[in-house]
């Protein structure tokens, strides 16, 4: 076995029968250091699986690739809102890792971080070490609950879920807005931004309108919004509440949230108090917990500086920063952490083969929002390297759709299929 | 279900004709093969069509509806054509203006190379599963 690669016995099975990979693949079983060296990616996300994908394919298999990733299974955040609506299920938006794990070779530790040596290149998790050539972090989000340390417990998120993360949160949400019986208050509170996927919150309150007009007529739905406005596809989801929604949606911005008694599920906000029977308190957020173990942080602010032609971290050299992590003034969305894992990836591949990655980078994001169970709308952008700036701009040209609209509906459940096969085959 | 079987036979595919064969590429191939910057350039604006067009252009045919167009082996050409529709506006689109719009003739040209040269290989449709009890 590659001595860089120190794995407990139980966790080798464990990624050796995930994978089938690290014996049957040809340049580690002989025990040979594959030509280029290793990257170790932190993160099974839409960016952290993405950028392992593409430095196996983009290098031709010379560069050895492994995952580090807590879940067994990759939940898509995108779409999940549409499990709050009821149109679709939280199975429907579960895969397995196995297809890109074994059609790419790469190696897969199911592990926690518990801590990051830059220095030593050395990355070290509950059951193992692993060496690095290069580092990739993409750890999505962690909630900040500093102003609001009471919903800090796995107990209080049970009552109020966040359901900002997909999986059991998302379904623990769901099952409150069917055990809520017609005429009840479900209220949802914004942090300011940036938060992950911005259009989000606003496609979530069309999502239970939606549930409540069919099933629940008198039921409303209240935004306490921390933003001054409605900060994406503003007209398009005003235009939407208003004509589907005019009795059930009551949006208020600059709703900042002060505190919340989890017991009566009331928020407090400065000019406020409003109760609820069911409480959806999306909370502020920063990097993930990976990238404060590994101090990427910028000093007053809870994200991470990279350089936008590698994605290499301002703090930490050989560590890279994808995804929601990055600070930036791009929308934090999986069509956005994908295009980032690719730069990267070439960036990485380049590098490693003492060349120079693309100067002028070039890239697209797309978010789709549903207003109700077929009704879909649309921004997109391309984004450009600014040279003089050192950062990704939009190019002119991008916008939203029209209408909300049916064949956007059907083109959005393409886009999410498509970029499921393209992240996780 | 049917796509199950479907599945089986392109990863036994790609399993046998493209991933092996790659791997036994040795780092003088690699760096022989060194991209120019201009491929580099494509390479990852072509890979950001893949949300909706798949990997390499190979995008999901799942069913017909809610199929994407594939660009994989795409001619060049027509390619070039309707791109330069959608970014002036003579074509149609629900959402490829917003991207085509944000891009350089020369940039479409470079696309329309790289998806031209693209073998179309099938895409996988995913068979989503069961969430796990311990799962977040
Ligand atoms: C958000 C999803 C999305 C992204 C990203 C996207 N496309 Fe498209 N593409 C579509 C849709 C939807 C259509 C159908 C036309 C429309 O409604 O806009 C389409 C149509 C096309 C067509 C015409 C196909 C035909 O035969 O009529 C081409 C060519 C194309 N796209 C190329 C690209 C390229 C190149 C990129 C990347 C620069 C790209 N697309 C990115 C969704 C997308």
């Amino acid at each position: 076995m590659n001595k860089n690669l120190t794995l407990t016995r139980r966790n080798f099975i464990k990624a050796g029968a995930a994978t089938g990979l690290l014996l049957a693949n040809p340049v580690f079983s002989m025990g040979r250091k594959p030509p280029l060296g290793r990257v170790v990616i932190v993160g099974g996300g839409y960016a952290g699986t993405t950028a392992a994908k593409y430095i196996r394919m983009w290098s031709l298999g010379a560069i050895e690739v492994v995952v580090v990733e807590k879940s067994s299974q990759f939940v898509s955040c995108p779409m999940s809102n549409l499990v709050l609506g009821g149109t679709k299920t939280i199975d429907d938006l579960t895969f397995g890792y196995d297809f890109v794990q074994k059609n790419h070779g790469i190696q897969w530790a199911q592990d926690e971080v518990t801590a990051i040596n830059t220095q030593a290149k050395k990355v070290i998790m509950k059951c193992g070490e692993l060496n690095y050539d290069r580092l990739i972090v993409a750890p999505g989000i962690d909630f900040d609950y500093a102003a609001l340390p009471n919903l800090m417990t796995k107990d209080a998120q049970q009552q109020i879920p966040h359901a900002w993360k997909a999986g059991w949160q998302t379904v623990n949400l769901r099952k409150q807005l069917e055990q809520m019986p017609d005429g009840g208050v479900f209220v949802m509170t914004i942090p300011k931004a940036p938060y992950r996927c911005p259009p989000g919150p606003y496609e979530r309150a069309c999502q239970v309108a939606s549930y409540f007009k069919a099933h629940k007529p008198n039921s409303k739905v209240i935004v306490l919004d921390a933003n001054a406005e409605v900060i994406s596809k503003k007209g398009l989801f005003q235009k939407a509440w208003k004509a589907l929604y005019p009795n059930i949606v009551e949006y208020r911005p600059n709703s900042a949230i002060v505190s919340v008694d989890v017991a009566t599920k009331t928020v407090i906000t400065e000019l406020d108090q409003v109760k609820a029977e069911v409480l959806n308190v999306i909370p502020p957020q920063q990097a993930g917990k990976v990238a404060q173990l590994a101090n990427l942080l910028e000093p007053d602010y809870p994200w991470c500086e990279v350089d936008f032609l590698t994605y290499e971290s301002k703090v930490a050299p050989n560590v890279h920063v994808i995804g929601d992590s990055v600070s930036s003034g791009l929308p934090k969305s999986a069509h956005m952490a994908t295009s980032q894992a690719r730069v990267c990836a070439s960036a990485i591949v380049e590098l490693m083969k003492g060349q120079s990655p693309d100067p002028a980078p070039v890239f697209a994001n797309t978010c789709y929002s549903f207003i109700d169970d077929k009704l879909a709308m649309h921004v997109a952008n391309v984004y450009r390297y600014d040279a003089p700036k050192k950062i990704m701009v939009p190019a002119e040209g991008g916008g939203v759709s029209a209408n909300a609209s049916a064949q956007e509906g059907v083109y959005a459940q393409a886009w999410a299929q498509n970029i499921w096969a393209d992240v996780l085959t | 279900m049917h796509h199950n079987k479907l599945q089986k036979i392109f990863i036994a595919l790609i399993a046998s004709s493209v991933i092996w064969p790659l791997l036994a590429q040795t780092a003088e191939d690699v760096v022989v093969s060194a991209a120019q910057n201009s491929d580099l350039h494509a390479r990852v604006l072509a890979a950001s069509c893949a949300a909706c067009h798949g990997t390499n252009g190979n995008a999901v045919t799942g069913s017909n509806e809610n199929r994407n167009a594939i660009l994989a082996g795409r001619d060049a050409n027509d390619f070039t054509t309707i791109m330069l529709g959608f970014k002036d506006g003579s074509r149609e689109a629900t959402v490829m203006h917003h991207h085509a719009k944000g891009l350089t003739e020369d940039e479409i040209r470079q696309l329309a190379v790289y998806f031209s040269k693209q073998k179309p290989t099938g895409a996988v449709l995913l068979k989503p599963q069961t969430l796990k009890a311990y799962h977040e």
